[in-house]
């Protein structure tokens, strides 16, 4: 069995903007192995976004193949799509994104509502991905009584509860302070290290970028690899 | 958390905008159910009219009187089976404020033509035996707390005795019971014989004839023959089946059937608008969670259930409250007016058409929000932020 987690085969992007063509990605290879952490980074209009969009199948690619686990996943449909997000992936933005009204139980429960899991059991998954993320005390409590750290940990509790192979991470650190960043990037550290998921993230600060096991520069489509460690 | 608690927390995050929408509802279906209620309290006369009874009039207005002897020339004619009269007493218990509809009939062919009122074979003979006896609807009896052998006064506000009193005195011989629950039993009736002989001014005149034929297929015959009979005299007539002269009675208040259409109908026009608006507003303004909703999993067939649910639950919930304050509102008007307009009930078809048009309305107010909810683009929802 491969070890390459996700695939991407001679990928090209293009989106048509007014009357003008935009060539985001042209004959774009990559291969991500499993339990990778990957920092990308590169300058604004790279496609960072776009190639994580590609990644986490909410984005199709003009032409090309997409690989998840050895199954091609650029050719599913919507609904299969979203099945395959809710079991596969979790996503962390940079503005959490949490729904206001909802506690942070509640919120974490949300991708718990698209399976057959029962409630008792739903509850004790949001309470073991809370307290990994060291906030289970704060169950209770609603976004906008928390930090934007504590929310961005509330965020990667949901982003890890339905136990997805892989995390997607847009800038999850661009809107926090030094110290709850290094939590952040920290933790996200352990989930790739003790749990073995595969985190991809997209970032701007090469700080943060060292918290990845390698770095991936992105310009103009095209994307150079560079071992920080060296 | 369930999917009705997300909906319900939706609903209430903005606690005075759902509050606000929710009473435009309860207000619509107040409207709806007091109105229907009404017009259902004012056809319930047609609708348990007897197809093979016929009401005669004075042909100016059904107030005015008749010969008592065009009775007996209306039997002669070819197709009717029984001939009744009646005649309006004007009545009310002890105050003016306690309404009965009490009717001077002569017994026995008024309770025939009317087998929907059943009076027990005792309290029939007993009523048919005493001119001072009164028989009692049950719905006088139960708002009145009458009994068999009570002994009442009954007033009038347009009779006066021989000796100059307003009262009669009546022994309650016996309580009509309705066939079906539907019959409007909010009346008395008492001998026309005794009231003749008593009053001081009417003479030999009746209020109204009531004729059964022998089959409903001769109704337009009778009629025309009947009308007629008295053609070019003091006291013309006119003849109608007993449903429409019903409907036309109802009537006389309005043509309620197109109020209750032009006053809900521009209700739920106005409502649909407001509760539209306000959900397209809704969604606008949850475009980018609704966007994180679909990335972390939801499909845009479960975004559409939600968004749509929502709408059809501020429906129910504003909806189901105006049916009740309706149903209480009714019972009020129903005692207020004290059995004037017949039993006024809220029906079951009137429930059924509220579940109706809540459902419709949710329906309608949601679909729209809801399929431009299933639309959002993810990239470009959450490129905005």
């Amino acid at each position: 069995m491969s070890d390459a987690l996700i695939v991407l085969k001679n990928i090209a992007k293009r989106y048509t903007r007014g009357k003008q063509d935009v060539r985001i990605f042209d004959h774009l290879d990559m291969t991500i192995p499993k339990q990778d952490f990957v920092a990308i980074m590169g300058p604004s209009g790279s496609g960072k976004t776009t190639l994580l969009n590609l990644l986490g199948g909410i984005d199709k690619p003009t032409e090309g193949e997409i690989d998840f686990d050895g199954k091609r996943i650029d050719n599913l449909s919507e609904s299969r799509l979203a099945a395959f997000r809710a079991a596969s992936i979790g996503f962390v933005f940079q503005f959490y994104n949490l729904m206001p009204m909802l506690t942070a139980a509640q919120n974490v429960e949300l991708p718990l509502l698209l399976t057959k899991i029962g409630p008792k059991a739903r509850r004790e998954r949001v309470m073991t991905a809370l307290a990994i993320v060291n906030i289970a005390d704060r169950a209770r409590h609603k976004p906008s009584e928390l930090s934007g750290g504590q929310q961005q940990r509330v965020a990667i509790a949901r982003a890890i509860v339905s136990d997805p192979k892989m995390l997607l991470c847009d800038e999850p650190t661009g809107d926090l302070d030094r110290e709850s960043a290094v939590e952040i990037l920290t933790m996200l550290q352990t989930l790739n290290r003790e749990l073995g998921k595969t985190v991809i993230m997209v970032t701007h600060d090469p700080e943060a970028a060292r918290f990845a096991k390698r770095t991936l520069h992105l310009d103009k489509g095209r994307f150079i690899e560079k071992d920080l460690s060296a | 958390m369930t999917y009705l608690q997300l909906i319900q927390k939706n609903l209430l995050r903005r606690k005075l905008r759902t509050a606000l929408t929710m009473t435009a509802i309860f207000v619509a279906f107040v409207i709806f159910g007091v109105l229907s209620t009404l017009q259902a309290a004012l056809n319930a006369g047609a609708d348990t009219a007897g197809a093979d009874r016929l009401i005669v009039t004075n042909k100016i207005n059904f107030t005015l009187p008749m010969p008592i002897a065009y009775v007996t020339r209306t039997r002669s004619v070819d197709g009717v089976k029984t001939v009744a009269h009646a005649s309006w007493f004007g009545g009310y218990y002890q105050e003016t404020k306690n309404f009965l509809v009490a009717l001077a009939v002569d017994p026995e062919p008024y309770l025939d033509i009317y087998p929907e009122y059943i009076v027990p074979p005792a309290q029939r003979q007993a009523f048919l035996g005493d001119r001072g006896s009164l028989l009692v609807g049950r719905a006088v009896a139960d708002k009145f707390g009458f009994k068999v052998g009570d002994r009442i006064p009954v007033r009038s506000s347009i009779w006066r005795q021989r000796n100059g009193a307003d009262s009669w005195d009546f022994t309650i011989a016996g309580i009509i019971t309705p066939s079906e629950k539907r019959v409007d039993t909010n009346f008395v009736i008492f001998h026309y014989d005794y009231f003749k002989e008593t009053r001081s001014f009417g003479g030999d005149t009746v209020g109204w004839m009531i004729v059964k034929t022998t089959s409903p297929k001769v109704n337009e015959r009778v009629m025309r023959t009947i009308d007629g009979l008295f053609a070019n005299s003091p006291f013309e007539t006119e003849s109608k089946t007993e449903a429409a002269f019903n409907k036309a009675f109802a009537e006389q208040l309005g043509d309620i059937g197109f109020i209750v259409t032009a006053v809900v109908g521009s209700a739920f026009v106005t409502i649909l608008l407001i509760v539209g608006n306000t959900m397209m507003l809704t969604v606008r303004e949850r475009t980018g969670e609704i966007a994180v909703l679909k990335t972390i999993g939801f499909t845009a067939e479960r975004i559409f259930g939600l968004v749509l649910a929502e709408s059809m639950l501020l429906s129910i919930a504003g909806g189901g409250l105006g049916v009740l304050a309706a149903w209480m509102l009714t019972v009020a008007i129903g005692e207020s007016l004290g059995g004037f307009i017949g039993p006024l009930a809220f029906t079951l078809p009137t429930f059924v058409a509220s579940l109706v048009l809540m459902t419709l309305l949710g329906v309608l107010t949601g679909a729209l929000p809801a399929w431009r909810a299933m639309r959002i683009d993810v990239i470009t929802a959450l490129g905005r932020k």
